[in-house]
C-alpha cells in the first residue's frame, strides 16, 4: 500500500471503512512518521500514543461489529494544545500550565472522539495562542516543514506543521485574529476560521473570549470542510454558541471542486492590496484572482475604509479581554505555584507564580489589557476599540451588499526566518494585518494556498457574511482546482 | 512624549499580580509605549454615536434550565491543585481582606 | 479608643442621618447560576463543583433561567422597571474565593431599576427608593487556619471551599434614605424585614440570615441639619434583624462622637461584631481597586421578552402589605392591634395557627402573651421560640375540648416550648388531663354536699350563685385537674337543680 501519511483524510477513512487498512495500522503509520521527524519540526507538545492506539482500537472493533462509521472515522486528527483533553497534557504552550491533565474534554473534543477520529497529540503554539510565529511557545519553537529555518505562522503554528510535514492528515486550529488561517498560509495548508458561534468554544482555553474561534486544518479544501463538520454546530455549554443548523460545507466543497464559479461575485479589499504585501504575496495573489476570474467568477474591488483601524482596535480588545481571562491563572485551583515557602503571602506567591509561569508577550498583553480596561482609559481605548468594531462590521455588512465574499492576500508576507520580529512585538502583530478584520467581525474566514513565491507558499484568503461558511468553502475549494495543492521538499 | 512611563507598568504589573524585575520594567515600558502610540490611533476614528459592540453574535436570552448535572468528584477538582488540605485547596495566608458583595 | 459614646438622644437632636443598604439574597434555585451543580447548603468540601465554577480553563458560564425568572419577580415585587435589554459584567479582581478572579455581576445595566418598597414604622408608611435589583454569583468559602478563632489575621494559611461559589446571587441596593431621624436604626430593620418577607413570599430564596441567604451591609453617614450629607460608611457583617437596627445605631453613635471630637468619618468598610454590638474599621475604600469592569463576552445579552415579563406580573402572589391589610381585616383587628403583631413577628405564626383550625383571637392571645414573654425572656425572634402554629392550635384544641383548663394550657405551653413534645404528649406524661371521668367527679361532688350541708341546701333553695363554694372546694380535692365549667354542671345535677 502506498503511504498513508501522504494521503487525504476521505482517502483514509474510504480504505478504513472498506477494510483495506485499519486504523490502528493508520495511526501508526503517523505515530512512525511523528517519532521520524518531529524532533526537527517540533509540532507536538504531547504524543499519545496509548490514547491514540487505543482510539484506533476501538474504530477498528465498531467496524468488525458492523457499525456504520462516520466520514472521518479511523482519520487521525493533531489537537491545538488550546483545547482541553481529559486526562491529557493541555498546557496552552504555557509553563503555568504545565503538567495539567484536566478533567473534562472540550466539546470539540468530545465530537472528534464521537466521529471516530484518532487524537495523535497536542500541538505546539504560541503561548495562550499570543503570537504569529509560534516563537513564544514555553515549549520551544515549531520549525516550518517548508524551511526549517522560518517560522511556521502563529499562534498555530504546531497544527499548520504537523499537516505540512505529513505528521497528521488533519488538525485542530484555533484562531483570534489569525491563529488558523496565517499558520495555513506560511505553511502550504488550508485553515479555516468558521463564524463565531459556529464552532464551540468549550473547552478553549480562552484568549479573547469574543474572538476565539476554533476551527479545522487540512491539507485540502474538502477535508477542512468534512472536519469542518464534524466539530461544528451548536452547543449549548457556550452561550454564544449559535442555536441553528450549520450551512452544509461539505457540499459547498464538493460543489466548488467542480471548478465553476459562475455567478459568483468577490470583491478584493482594496485596502488589502496596497503597499502592505510583499510583492511575491502580490503576484501570487493576482494569478489567483485571475484563476478565479477564469472560473466564471465575476470580480469587483471593494473598498473597506475602517479596515485600516482593525489592527489598532484588536490589540485593545483582545489583550483587554486576556488580562481577565488569564487571571485564573493564580496557583491556587490548578497549575504552577513558585514560591510558595511557608513565610510568603498568597498575594506574593501569586505575582511570583504569574511572573514566572507567563512569558513576555503574555505579560505584555495583560498589561496592556490591564491599562485599557482601567477607568480613566477605558473610554479612549477598550470603548473606543469596540466602536471601531462596530463600523468595520458595517464595513463587510456593505461589501456584501456587493459581493458573495471578499478576497485578499492572507498575509502580508511569506514565512519569515526565525527571530526575525521577536523584537520588536508591533512588527509581529502586522502579521495579522489582513485576518485581524474577520475576527471582529465574527464571520467565516478561509486561507487556502494559492501559489509559491521564492519557493514558499501563498495563502489567498476567502471571507463570507456570517454564518455563510459554506460560501467560502466553494470559493477555496474551486482555486484548489485551479491551481492545486503545494507539496513542501522532503524532510 | 512616552504615552505611559515606567511607575505605570509598574502599577500595571501590581494590578495584575505579577513579580516583574526591574530589567523587565525597562524593556516592558519602552515596548507597551510603542504599543500604545500605535493602537492610539483608534483615537482617529470618528465614532461618537457609534454603538460599540461586546459581542458579535446578535443573539440575546440564552439560558439553560435549572437541572443539576453532574459534577466532578472531590478528587478530580483537587487533582490540579498545587497544594490541598482535608479536601480543600490550600493557599498561603492572604493578606488583603478584599471581599467581593 | 475609649471615647464615650454620646447619648442616642442628643446625637438625633444634633445630627440628621442617611443611611442605605445593600441587600444580598442567595437564590434557592435547583443549580448554580452558570453551571448544573446543586445548591443545597452543607455538604463536603468541593463535592458540589465542575469545571465551570471551579474556574477551569476552557469553561464557560450559561446562565440559569430560573434565577433569570427570580430577579425579574424580585424586581416586579419591588415595583422596579425591567430593563429592555441589559448585560452581565465582568469585576476584575484577584481573591482565592473568587475561581476566575472576577466576578461576574453587573455594572452599568442592571436588569431591575427604580422601584421602592413601602414598611410601616410606628405606625407610618416610609417608602424605600430602591436604585438597583442585578444579579451575580456568590463566592467560595475561606477557612482561616492557624491564627486566633478562625480570623484573617495572624492566619497561616487558609483553605478554600468553592461549593458555595457560582449560586445565584441578588443584589438589592436602596437609594440613600433621609429623613428618618431617630427612627433610622428601627426603618433599616423594618425594611430588610419587609423586603425578606417579600422575597419569601415570591419563594425564591429561603431569606436566611444565619444560613447566610440573607446578607446585609448598611451605610451610614450624620450630617448637620441643612448641610450637605457627610460621609458614609458600609457597615458589613450584619447577619441579623436585630443587628441591622443595632448596626446602624452604633454606627450613628460613633460617627457622632468622632464628629463631636471635630474629627472627619473616614469613607471605609466597618464590619459589625454582634458580640459588642459596635463596629471596626475594615478596608478602606479611599483606596478601593479598580474593578475594570467590562461586558463580561462569555455571556449574551438579557433582552427579556415583555410579553414574559407581564405574565410573570400578573402571576406574582399577593405580597406581604396587601397580605396583612387582609389578614387584619379578617381577623379584625385595629389599627394598633395589627402593629402589636407585626412588631412581635407573628403575622405568618399566627395565619398558620388559624389555618390549623384555631380561631384568630386564640390564636393571638398565645403568640402575642405566653410566647412573646418568653421569646423576650430568651432573646430569641418569636418564630425561633420552639412552639410552631401546629402545636399551639393542638393545644387550644385541648382547651376547647375541655380537656385542659387554662392554666393547664400555660403549663403544657411551657413544655412544649422547653421542647417536651407535643401539647397532647406533655399533657398526658406531666398527668395534667382535666379530670373528665364523671364516676370519679361525681364521689368527690357527692364527698363535697356532704361535707357542706348548709351550703348545699342555699343551693336548692335556689341561690345557684353558691355554686362557687362548692366547685372551689372539689377543685382542692382533685387538684385543680377538673373543668370548671363542666363541674359546675355535675354539682347542680346532683343537686337537682337546673342551672
Ligand atoms: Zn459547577
Amino acid at each position: 500500500m502506498s503511504d498513508l501519511t501522504r494521503m487525504t483524510a476521505t482517502e483514509i477513512a474510504a480504505l478504513v471503512a472498506g477494510g483495506e487498512t485499519s486504523a490502528v495500522e493508520v495511526t501508526q503509520a503517523h505515530l512512525d512518521r511523528i517519532t521520524a521527524v518531529d524532533d526537527r519540526v517540533h509540532a507536538f507538545l504531547h504524543v499519545d500514543t496509548e490514547g491514540a492506539l487505543a482510539a484506533a482500537r476501538a474504530v477498528d472493533e465498531r467496524r468488525a461489529a458492523g457499525e456504520v462509521l462516520g466520514p472521518l472515522a479511523g482519520v487521525p486528527v493533531a489537537v491545538k494544545d488550546v483545547l482541553a483533553t481529559r486526562g491529557v497534557p493541555t498546557t496552552v504552550g504555557s509553563k503555568i500550565l504545565e503538567g495539567w491533565r484536566p478533567p473534562y474534554d472540550a466539546t470539540i473534543v468530545q465530537r472528534l472522539r464521537d466521529a471516530g477520529t484518532v487524537m495523535l497529540g497536542k500541538t505546539n503554539m504560541d503561548e495562550f495562542a499570543m503570537g504569529s510565529s509560534t516563537e513564544y511557545s514555553a515549549y520551544g519553537p515549531t520549525h516550518n516543514p517548508w524551511d526549517l529555518s522560518r517560522i511556521p505562522g502563529g499562534s498555530g503554528g504546531g497544527s499548520a506543521a504537523a499537516l505540512a510535514a505529513y505528521e497528521a492528515p488533519l488538525a485542530i486550529g484555533s484562531d483570534t485574529g489569525g491563529s488558523i488561517r496565517q499558520p495555513g498560509a506560511v505553511t502550504g495548508t488550508v485553515g479555516a476560521k468558521p463564524t463565531y458561534g459556529g464552532t464551540s468554544r468549550y473547552g478553549l482555553v480562552a484568549f479573547s473570549s469574543s474572538l476565539d474561534t476554533p476551527g479545522p486544518c487540512a491539507r485540502n479544501v474538502l477535508d477542512a470542510a468534512l472536519l469542518h463538520q464534524v466539530i461544528g454546530g451548536h452547543d449549548p455549554r457556550d452561550s454564544t454558541s449559535i442555536p441553528q443548523p450549520m450551512p452544509d460545507v461539505v457540499a459547498a466543497a464538493k460543489l466548488g471542486a467542480t471548478g465553476d464559479l459562475t455567478g459568483v461575485r468577490l470583491g478584493i479589499v482594496s485596502e488589502f492590496v496596497g503597499e502592505g504585501a510583499e510583492p511575491g504575496v502580490m503576484a501570487a495573489f493576482r494569478e489567483s484572482v485571475d484563476a478565479l476570474a477564469k472560473l466564471g467568477a465575476e470580480i469587483v474591488e471593494v473598498s473597506c475604509p475602517t479596515f485600516a483601524y482593525a489592527l489598532p482596535a484588536y490589540y485593545l480588545i483582545a489583550p483587554s479581554e486576556c488580562s481577565s481571562n488569564l487571571a485564573r491563572f493564580d496557583g491556587v485551583r490548578f497549575g504552577l505555584r513558585v514560591g510558595d515557602d511557608g513565610n510568603r503571602s498568597l498575594e506574593e506567591v501569586m505575582s511570583l507564580t504569574r511572573e514566572a509561569g507567563f512569558g513576555p508577550e503574555v505579560k505584555r498583553r495583560i498589561m496592556l489589557g490591564t491599562y485599557a480596561l482601567s477607568s480613566g482609559y477605558y473610554d479612549a481605548y477598550y470603548g473606543q476599540a469596540q466602536k471601531v468594531r462596530t463600523l468595520i462590521t458595517r464595513d463587510f455588512t456593505a461589501a456584501f451588499e456587493q459581493v458573495d465574499a471578499l478576497i485578499s492576500p492572507t498575509t502580508p508576507s511569506v514565512a519569515f526566518p526565525m527571530g526575525a520580529r521577536t523584537a520588536d512585538p508591533y512588527q509581529m502583530y502586522l502579521a495579522d494585518l489582513f485576518t485581524i478584520p474577520t475576527n471582529l467581525y465574527g464571520g467565516p474566514g478561509i486561507s487556502v494556498p494559492c501559489g509559491l513565491s521564492e519557493g514558499l507558499p501563498v495563502g489567498l484568503q476567502v471571507m463570507a457574511p456570517t454564518m455563510a461558511d459554506d460560501r467560502m468553502y466553494r470559493v477555496a475549494a474551486a482555486l484548489e482546482s485551479a491551481v492545486g495543492t503545494f507539496t513542501p521538499p522532503a524532510l | 512624549m512616552a504615552a505611559i512611563s515606567r511607575e505605570e507598568v509598574a502599577h500595571l504589573a501590581r494590578l495584575s499580580r505579577l513579580a516583574v524585575t526591574e530589567e523587565e520594567l525597562d524593556m516592558f515600558a519602552g515596548q507597551l509605549d510603542v504599543i500604545l502610540q500605535a493602537v492610539a490611533q483608534v483615537g482617529e476614528v470618528a465614532a461618537a454615536d457609534i454603538p460599540p459592540t461586546s459581542h458579535s453574535v446578535p443573539l440575546t436570552n440564552i439560558f439553560r434550565e435549572d437541572v443539576v448535572t453532574p459534577c466532578l468528584t472531590p478528587q478530580e477538582a483537587l487533582s490540579g491543585a498545587p497544594d490541598a488540605e482535608d479536601q480543600r485547596f490550600r493557599v498561603p495566608r492572604i493578606l488583603t481582606e478584599d471581599v467581593a458583595s | 479608643m475609649t471615647t464615650t459614646l454620646p447619648a442616642y438622644d442628643e446625637v438625633v437632636a444634633r445630627y440628621e442621618p442617611v443611611i442605605g443598604l445593600e441587600t444580598h439574597v442567595e437564590l434557592g434555585t435547583n443549580t448554580k447560576m452558570w453551571c448544573g451543580c446543586p445548591t443545597d447548603f452543607g455538604g463536603e468540601p468541593n463535592t458540589r463543583v465542575c469545571p465551570v465554577c471551579l474556574g477551569l480553563p476552557g469553561s464557560l458560564p450559561v446562565a440559569n433561567k430560573a434565577a433569570i425568572e427570580a430577579i425579574i419577580r424580585i424586581g416586579l415585587a419591588l415595583n422596579c422597571s425591567i430593563a429592555e435589554w441589559c448585560r452581565f459584567a465582568r469585576k476584575n479582581y484577584f481573591y482565592p474565593d473568587m475561581p476566575k478572579n472576577f466576578q461576574i455581576s453587573q455594572y452599568d445595566e442592571p436588569i431591575c431599576v427604580d422601584g421602592y418598597l413601602d414598611v410601616e414604622v410606628g405606625g407610618e408608611t416610609v417608602r424605600i427608593e430602591i436604585e438597583r435589583v442585578h444579579l451575580e454569583e456568590d463566592t467560595g468559602k475561606t477557612l482561616h487556619v492557624g491564627g486566633a478563632t478562625g480570623r484573617i489575621h495572624g492566619a497561616t494559611e487558609s483553605l478554600v471551599d468553592y461549593n458555595r461559589a457560582g449560586i445565584p446571587l441578588v443584589e438589592i441596593v436602596t437609594k440613600p434614605i433621609p429623613g428618618t431621624g431617630a427612627l433610622a436604626p428601627e426603618v433599616a430593620r423594618a425594611y430588610v424585614t419587609e423586603l425578606r418577607d417579600v422575597i419569601r413570599t415570591l419563594g425564591v430564596s429561603d431569606v436566611r440570615m444565619e444560613e447566610g441567604s440573607l446578607r446585609c451591609d448598611v451605610n451610614t453617614s450624620l450630617n448637620l441639619p441643612g448641610a450637605e450629607w457627610g460621609t458614609r460608611t458600609e457597615t458589613k457583617n450584619v447577619n441579623s434583624l436585630r443587628s441591622v437596627e443595632r448596626a446602624v445605631r452604633s454606627e450613628m453613635l460613633r460617627q457622632a462622637s468622632v464628629l463631636d471630637a471635630g474629627g472627619r468619618i473616614t469613607q471605609e468598610t466597618r464590619h459589625f461584631h454582634e458580640d459588642t454590638g459596635d463596629t471596626t474599621p475594615g478596608r478602606s475604600k479611599e483606596t478601593a481597586t479598580d474593578y475594570r469592569y467590562f461586558p463580561e463576552p462569555d455571556l449574551v445579552p438579557i433582552a427579556p421578552d415583555p410579553a414574559w415579563v407581564a405574565e410573570l406580573k400578573a402571576a406574582l402572589p399577593e405580597l406581604p402589605r396587601v397580605h396583612r391589610r387582609r389578614l387584619q381585616q379578617q381577623w379584625g383587628l385595629s389599627d394598633l392591634d395589627m402593629q402589636s403583631v407585626l412588631n412581635a413577628g407573628a403575622v405568618e405564626l399566627i395565619e398558620a395557627t388559624v389555618a390549623a383550625g384555631t380561631t384568630p383571637a386564640a390564636a393571638r392571645k398565645w403568640w402575642l402573651g405566653e410566647l412573646s414573654r418568653r421569646a423576650n425572656e430568651s432573646g430569641v425572634e418569636l418564630a425561633e421560640i420552639g412552639a410552631t402554629p401546629a402545636q399551639v392550635a393542638e393545644l387550644q384544641g385541648l382547651v376547647d375540648a375541655g380537656k385542659l383548663n387554662d392554666k393547664m394550657a400555660r403549663t403544657v405551653l411551657e413544655g412544649v416550648v422547653d421542647g417536651e413534645g407535643s401539647p397532647t404528649e406533655i399533657m398526658t406524661n406531666r398527668g395534667l388531663e382535666v379530670v373528665s371521668d364523671t364516676g370519679a367527679l361525681t364521689v368527690a361532688v357527692d364527698e363535697a354536699i356532704a361535707a357542706n350541708p348548709a351550703i348545699a341546701d342555699k343551693i336548692r333553695s335556689g341561690k345557684v350563685a353558691a355554686v362557687g363554694a362548692l366547685v372551689g372546694a372539689v377543685m382542692k380535692t382533685t387538684r385543680g385537674q377538673a373543668d370548671a365549667k363542666t363541674l359546675r354542671e355535675l354539682i347542680l345535677e346532683r343537686l337537682g337543680v337546673q342551672g
